[in-house]
């Protein structure tokens, strides 16, 4: 499932309104953007990036966040690390940025009814999974068991707090939040997320795992799930690279043979194998 | 009804031990209990102890001097306490505390010493767990010194 772009000039960006920013965390913002034109928003499927442009400074790729359904704003989740982030996590309401897309491939969400799903989010990895999460909970009769395991550095560093609280009190998704230290007032596990996939019901057979988070933790959690006997046709990776044109065009973001603005940010791991842990590219 | 032998048999570390050696670790295993807050292990105690966790959840702890305790590890019911049993001067390098109700079983180390210096078999089979553990221990020690998340 994918959505094509909204515009006929995918170079020129669409100015839009900031419309709320939310701290999650102390470098972490959410933004809701709505379209300075008015009306809806595009569509996009869960997975896809829109390039934002702070104007005068830059553009930079950011995920979409938000719920896939919801057509009158835009939903984006920003680090602060660099000139371009740290400009648009300043943005305040009524402020305007450039947007283009949607970019990209997205979760095979459509493709996995009828399996059970392990999602595994790293860090800033939470924001891509959102929208499928919330895909998957608007349809959740259509799929096996579902799982989401959520590692962070410390508790302070948990986006979504509120959300995950809420997504904990189901009986039908079981949410795993980890981090990798914490104080005593912490109640919740701590230790790497590879540590809790075993902790994890999924039927090896019929399971699709959708993984975001830094490159590391996603080669460890791809080596324990095929461990436990997923296929790599269903372990589903969504990649990060220096992307610019968002269209294949610019060649920064190439992968072996793969453009990941492209044919990515989701491949499906066999697509992949052999270049996601390449050390020279 | 749950005995020591049947938890001890179900047990991940002990997954696969013979009947014969189970029945060996039965003579130095109790069953314990611990409320939440409860410690289970104190740094620079002798460790007289070796935790098999079947329920609940236990927070592995370094206290910092005017900082207090940082939870490192949560250990769940599978899991073990208590990794260098064998290596003098059998002390405790860390603080365990129960994070809610926990169940385990307790194997005595000097009984357990003993029964492997006395059946080899039985001391390789328990090593060889030991190895595996560590091996997956060391893994995921280097996967949190790597500060993934640290942007």
């Amino acid at each position: 499932m994918s959505m094509s772009l909204s515009t006929a000039e995918p170079m020129l960006p669409e100015p839009y309104l900031v419309q709320k920013v939310r701290r999650e965390t102390a470098d972490t913002f959410t933004l809701a953007l709505t379209p300075n034109a008015g009306g809806e928003t595009f569509a996009f499927a869960p997975g896809q990036f829109n390039m934002l442009y702070a104007f005068g400074v830059g553009e930079v790729p950011i995920s979409i966040s938000g719920a896939p359904g919801h057509s009158d704003i835009l939903v984006h989740t920003v680090r602060a690390v660099g000139n371009v982030t740290q400009a648009i996590c300043r943005a305040k309401p009524g402020e305007m940025l450039g947007v283009r897309g949607p970019f990209g491939t997205s979760w095979p969400v459509a493709a996995a009814q009828g399996s059970d799903l392990v999602i595994i989010a790293g860090g800033l990895g939470l924001a891509p999974l959102r929208p499928a999460i919330y895909y998957l909970l608007a349809h959740r009769a259509a799929y096996g068991n579902i799982e989401l395991i959520y590692g962070a550095r410390t508790p302070k560093d948990l986006l979504y707090r509120r959300e995950l609280e809420r997504w904990r009190g189901r009986f039908d998704f079981r949410v795993h939040v980890t981090v990798d230290a914490a104080g005593a007032d912490w109640r919740g596990n701590v230790g790497v997320v590879t540590n809790i996939i075993g902790r994890t019901r999924f039927d090896p057979a019929h399971t699709v795992a959708l993984i975001c988070g830094p490159g590391v933790m996603m080669r460890f959690c791809v080596l324990e799930l095929l461990n436990h006997g997923v296929k790599a046709e269903n372990i589903y990776i969504s990649m990060e690279r220096n992307m610019k044109c968002g269209l294949g065009l610019c060649g920064h973001c190439q992968l072996g043979p793969t453009f990941i603005c492209k044919d990515g940010p989701v491949f499906a791991y066999d697509r992949l194998k052999g270049w996601f842990d390449k050390r020279e590219v | 009804m749950e005995t020591i032998e049947t938890i001890l048999a179900a047990h991940p570390f002990l997954k696969g031990l013979k009947a014969a050696h189970l029945q060996l670790l039965v003579d130095c295993a109790s069953q314990v209990s611990f409320d939440p807050g409860q410690f289970l292990c104190r740094e620079d105690e002798e460790a007289t102890q070796f935790y098999l966790i079947y329920h609940g959840q236990v927070a592995v702890e370094i206290f910092r001097a005017r900082r207090g305790p940082v939870t490192i590890q949560t250990l769940s019911e599978g899991k073990v306490l208590g990794w260098l049993w064998f290596l003098k001067p059998y002390h405790w390098h860390l603080d365990a505390r129960a994070m809610e109700v926990t169940r385990a079983i307790s194997l005595k180390v000097k009984c357990l010493l003993k029964k492997c210096d006395q059946n080899h078999e039985l001391g390789y089979e328990l090593m060889k767990r030991y190895a595996h553990n560590l091996a997956v221990q060391f893994r995921v020690t280097k996967l949190q010194l790597l500060d993934m998340y640290g942007g």
